[in-house]
Order: C-alpha cells, then sequence, then structure tokens
C-alpha cells in the first residue's frame, strides 16, 4: 500500500570509504512516511557509517540521497537538519559538561528579546519532554556526565524528537536502557510512526526489530544483503542474511547477497 | 558545578593569607603605593587572562600572547611617531592617537586570527602554533621597531595604562568592565555556550549543525584582541614601547586561568575566577619582590604553582572518573 506513494528518503548507490576500507559500499535504501525500516548486520557492518552520511556527519564519496523525490544536498549535519532529519547517535553525541537543556537546544537555542541564551524557557521545555520520555528524570541543573548511561540517553532521545523530525534515526537508541524505558521508546517509536514520521532503526535487538519495524535491511561488510517486509521473513532467515549473506526468497536481495543456486 | 564556588572559596582563602603573611614579612606591603602598582599589573595579565580563558574553555593553548602584546604595542609606537609630526586639522586627534590604537586592536586581533584559522582549519595542535606564533610575533615586533625601544607618548595613548576616572586608576576600571563583559559573553550568550559546549565533546558541537571551526577560530582572535588591549595598556603605564614587551607574559596569564580553576582540559570555568587568579599570582610576584627573591626564583615559584595546579585539576578529574 505504501509502495505507490514518494519514498520519504531514497539513498542511492552509496559509498564511503576510509583509506582503503569500504565502510558503505553501492547502498541503496528508502523510506516512507509512517515506515520504521531496522537495518541490521553484524559489528562494523557499515550501518553507523550509513547513517552518518545521511545525518550529514560524514561526506559520502559517492551516490545519491533523494528526499521527497528531490535531490537534496546534505554535506553537514546543519543541512540534515533543516531537512528534517534528526538523529540519535549511538555515541549519543552530548556535551558532557553542560546540562540537559542545554544539550537539547545545542546549535538551536531559544533566545529572550535580547538576543541571550532563555535559560528559563529552555528549562520548562526540557522538563515537559522529558516528563513525557523519562518521568523519573529529576537532574535537570546537573552536567550530563554525572548522568546514568540510560538518563543521558533520554537526553539524546528528546533532543532528536524535540524539533519535529521528519525522518529519524536512531542508532542503537536502547542500548543503555533498562527494560522499562526500553519499553517505553518502542512505545514513542509507534506514536511517531502514527504521526506519519519515517524512522530507521539501528538494532542488535532482533526481537525488537521485528516487533517495531516495517522492512528491514541487512548489511553485512559494507554492502546490501538484501531488503525484506518484516512480517514475510522469520527471526531466522534474517540471522542468515546477518551472519551468511544468504538472501532468503521473499526479500529483495542488494548487491551484497550471496547468490546461490 | 561546584567546582567554581570550591575555586573562588580556595583562592579567596589563599589570597588573604598571603596578604596576612606578606603584610607581617614586608613594612612595604601594605602601602597604597605598593598596593596600586599591584593592581597595575594585575589588570593587565587580567586583560589577557580574559582571553586565555575563552581559549581554554574550548581546550587549547595560547602561548602567543606576550609576543602579540609586543608586535601591537611597536605597531601601535610607530605609526604614532610616524604621524605626530603631520598636521591632520580636525582629524589630528583621530589620525594620530586614535588610528594608532586602533591598529594596535586590529594587530592583536588578526595575529590571534591567524593561530585560529591555523587551529581550528588546518588542524595544527594549538601548542605548536601558538608557539610557533610566540617567535613570529616577537621577530615581527623587533622588525617594525628596528630593535629601538620607542618612549615618551601623549596623554590620550597613556590615558588607558595611566589616566584616573575619579582617583581610580583607568586600568583597573578597564579590567573590571572586561571581565564582567566577557562573564555576561560566557554565560548569557549562545556564543558563550558554544565555547564551553567545544571544550566538553567537539563532535558533539559538530554534529549539533554548530560551526565548531568557526568558535574554535573566534576564540583566538579574542585572545589576541585582549593582548592588543593590553598593549594600548602597557604602553600608557609604562610610556615606553618595547620589542621585548610582554616578555613571560603567558606564564602568567595560563597560571591565572589555572589557578582560577579552569580546567585546563577545556568545558569548565569561570572568567570571574582568572581574575582571582591574576591577583593572587600578582600578589605572589610583588611579594617575593619585597622580601628579595630573585628574579630566577620567582620564575620557578610560578612555574611549580602551574604545575601544581594542573596536577591538583588532573586528581579532581580521575577522582571523578
Ligand atoms: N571514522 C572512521 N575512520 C576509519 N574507519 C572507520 C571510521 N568509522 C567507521 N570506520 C570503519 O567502517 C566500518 C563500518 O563501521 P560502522 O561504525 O558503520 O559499523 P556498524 O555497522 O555501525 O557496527 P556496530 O554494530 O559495531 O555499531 C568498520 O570497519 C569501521 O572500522
Ligand atoms: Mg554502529
Amino acid at each position: 500500500m505504501l509502495e505507490k506513494a514518494t519514498p520519504l528518503v531514497e539513498l542511492q548507490h552509496i559509498k564511503l570509504a576510509f583509506g582503503g576500507i569500504h565502510a558503505v559500499d553501492d547502498v541503496s535504501i528508502d523510506l516512507y512516511p509512517g515506515e520504521v525500516v531496522g537495518i541490521v548486520g553484524h559489528n562494523g557492518a557499515g550501518k553507523s557509517c550509513l547513517i552518518k552520511v545521511l545525518s550529514g556527519a560524514y561526506q559520502r564519496d559517492e551516490g545519491k540521497i533523494l528526499i521527497e523525490g528531490k535531490e537534496a544536498t546534505i554535506n553537514n549535519p546543519r543541512d540534515a537538519k533543516a531537512y528534517g532529519i534528526e538523529t540519535i547517535y549511538q555515541t549519543l553525541a552530548v556535551a558532557d559538561n553542560v546540562d540537559a537543556a542545554a544539550n537539547l537546544f545545542l546549535g538551536r537555542e531559544l533566545k529572550t528579546g535580547w538576543g541571550t541564551l532563555d535559560d528559563v524557557a529552555m528549562e520548562a521545555e526540557t522538563r515537559k519532554i522529558m516528563g513525557r520520555l523519562n518521568p523519573n528524570f529529576e537532574r535537570f541543573k546537573t552536567p550530563v556526565v554525572a548522568l546514568s548511561g540510560g538518563q543521558r540517553q533520554s537526553v539524546a532521545i528528546a533532543r532528536a524528537i524535540y524539533f519535529n523530525a521528519r525522518i529519524l534515526i536512531m542508532d542503537e537508541p536502547t542500548a543503555a536502557l533498562g527494560p522499562q524505558e526500553t519499553q517505553q521508546v518502542g512505545e514513542l517509536i509507534r506514536q511517531l510512526k502514527a504521526d506519519g514520521i519515517g524512522i530507521f532503526l539501528i538494532s542488535h535487538d532482533i526481537h525488537d526489530v521485528f516487533d517495531l519495524s516495517d522492512r528491514v535491511a541487512v548489511m553485512k561488510n559494507g554492502r546490501m544483503v538484501g531488503t525484506a517486509r518484516t512480517e514475510d521473513v522469520t527471526k531466522d532467515e534474517v540471522l542468515g542474511m546477518i551472519i551468511l549473506g544468504k538472501c532468503p526468497p521473499a526479500a529483495v536481495p542488494g548487491p551484497g547477497a550471496i547468490v546461490d543456486a | 558545578m561546584f567546582r567554581g564556588f570550591i575555586a573562588r572559596a580556595g583562592i579567596i582563602g589563599i589570597l588573604v593569607v598571603s596578604v596576612a603573611v606578606l603584610s607581617v614579612l614586608s613594612p612595604h606591603f601594605l602601602t597604597v603605593n605598593n598596593l596600586t602598582n599591584i593592581l597595575l599589573q594585575v589588570a593587565i595579565t587580567t586583560i589577557i587572562g580574559v582571553g586565555m580563558t575563552f581559549v581554554i574553555l574550548t581546550g587549547g593553548i595560547d602561548l602567543s600572547v606576550g609576543a602579540i602584546v609586543a608586535l601591537a604595542i611597536v605597531v601601535m609606537a610607530v605609526v604614532h611617531k610616524a604621524l605626530a609630526p603631520m598636521e591632520f586639522g580636525v582629524f589630528q586627534w583621530p589620525i594620530v592617537i586614535g588610528l594608532p590604537m586602533l591598529l594596535a586592536l586590529l594587530t592583536g586581533t588578526l595575529t590571534g586570527l591567524v593561530n585560529g584559522v591555523m587551529v581550528a582549519r588546518a588542524r595544527v595542535p594549538a601548542f605548536i602554533m601558538t608557539l610557533g606564533m610566540m617567535s613570529m610575533a616577537r621577530g615581527g615586533a623587533y622588525i617594525v621597531s628596528d630593535n629601538q625601544t620607542i618612549s615618551v607618548f601623549p596623554d590620550g595613548l597613556t590615558f588607558l595604562g595611566d589616566g584616573r576616572v575619579g582617583g581610580i586608576p583607568m586600568l583597573i576600571i578597564a579590567s573590571l568592565v572586561i571581565v564582567a563583559f566577557a562573564a555576561w559573553v560566557l554565560g548569557r550568550t549562545i556564543f558563550g555556550r558554544y565555547v564551553y559546549a567545544l571544550g566538553g565533546n567537539r563532535v558533539a558541537l559538530r554534529l549539533s549543525g554548530v560551526n565548531a571551526a568557526r568558535v574554535e577560530m573566534s576564540v583566538y582572535a579574542i585572545s589576541g584582541l585582549a593582548c592588543g588591549i593590553a598593549s594600548i595598556a602597557l604602553l600608557g603605564r609604562l610610556n615606553v614601547a618595547q620589542p621585548v614587551a610582554g616578555f613571560g607574559y603567558e606564564l602568567d596569564a595560563i597560571a591565572a586561568v589555572i589557578i582560577g580553576g579552569t580546567s585546563i582540559f577545556g568545558g569548565e570555568g569561570k572568567v570571574a575566577n582568572t581574575l582571582l587568579g591574576a591577583l593572587l599570582v600578582g600578589i605572589i610576584r610583588n611579594g617575593l619582590n619585597l622580601l628579595n627573591v630573585s628574579p630566577n626564583v620567582q620564575l620557578l615559584a610560578i612555574g611549580s604553582i602551574i604545575v601544581a595546579a594542573v596536577f591538583l585539576d588532573k586528581l579532581r578529574d580521575s577522582a571523578r572518573a
């Protein structure tokens, strides 16, 4: 049913190399509004590198990015944000020495009429959104270095969803979270999806991926093994794609698939 | 969060003790003349220390400040002496006094900007870049001044270093205004927030869509501007401009910042505490002078204090990690 609409995002033949390492090698993937696409693969498969190309953190060597069918210029994080692309990085990318509000609004500070920092307003907004995400969060005036891994993660998540993203990239968003918070993030993903936001979800937890994703894309050694609708494949088949690079019949093979007779 | 407070309480305590000890040891210490002298020297260290605070907050360092002061002071003096004999009618004052001052500020800012561009864009380590600039700017100062000492300047040019407003030395007022303004920039403006964030996590700042390189370039330009202001103050205070001016100022400025509790690793600190740090360095230097301690031993003392302050900072950091 989604297939007829214009994709929100199309990454076409993306290549990214570091010296001799082909971190991302001819990868194509798309994402529709209100869709969650899970990206899975072994450590070092190139998942983070791929999404960093979309988020502007890395500049691709080759390939095209289309947003709503039109070619997009994304050369830095600022460009990506202008297209409504928000990212939760695997490394969280928070400034440890400032507080939650300063991190939430970093680069997009609220200003008073005088053009100075409006710390009161920023803290109030932070309290609102954290109340939704992590009601137990109390430490609004502490530099985030003093927060737990999960608390820091909720700050990173808050930052990504506060600014009304159209396209959300989540790289291991629940890695440091307890079961209850993980469930809350799952709930949040469903909510955002219902609002028509497109989400790339990178996770090592195959159960989460099957729970939350409409489609799953498998990477191996920088290449795309294939994509499949989650309802059409089993977890074992996806594991086979991850480990062996073998594409089951229900999946659309990519350039990284092992073709066997 | 308590770091600033503890640093402040600690330095104020040490200041009080030093003043008490020196008052007992030397009858000359607690005189109006001596105290004014200390404050005037401290004011110059403070002004340079304010710029240094911006740089160190980003995790950088500026070793070239003393040499930039020298370059700016001789540029100002040479241009002034060249223009002074000429007639400019109603523009006499702006051209003969105003222009040299403006050039001192520009020299400082542009030299600092060169540091900034090389550090932020060419990714030359700050230590190396500013060490090189220390030599380049000093060399420039010798060339511009033709190795000469230039002396005796009119009141307008010496006002910042020598003048008084309501009996209070202009230089002390100026340094306090500069500290207050810097505290406002760092605490209340978006640029100030980025300076702290850059020192905390450069990558996070960049991924947030901020032009982190521009912030980094700016702090070195600010440090250079502070050196330009300090050079005007120094010219007024001594009524002399020499290419050896500002020798060793980087040591006092860095000491003031570090003793003021700003982390040498960046991201933490308060510019108001740099004022206290400068005061402590000034009092220690003055006290050692009054007690007839040789300048060689003074160098030893200030150097040890810097290392000790950084060591304490490191202990504090590893205790937390
Ligand atoms: N900045 C970099 N410089 C050099 N090589 C890099 C860099 N970033 C990633 N790589 C390499 O690119 C490859 C892909 O890395 P990437 O981080 O995308 O993997 P990943 O799929 O996200 O793995 P993980 O599941 O462990 O997060 C790896 O071989 C990695 O070593
Ligand atoms: Mg990764």
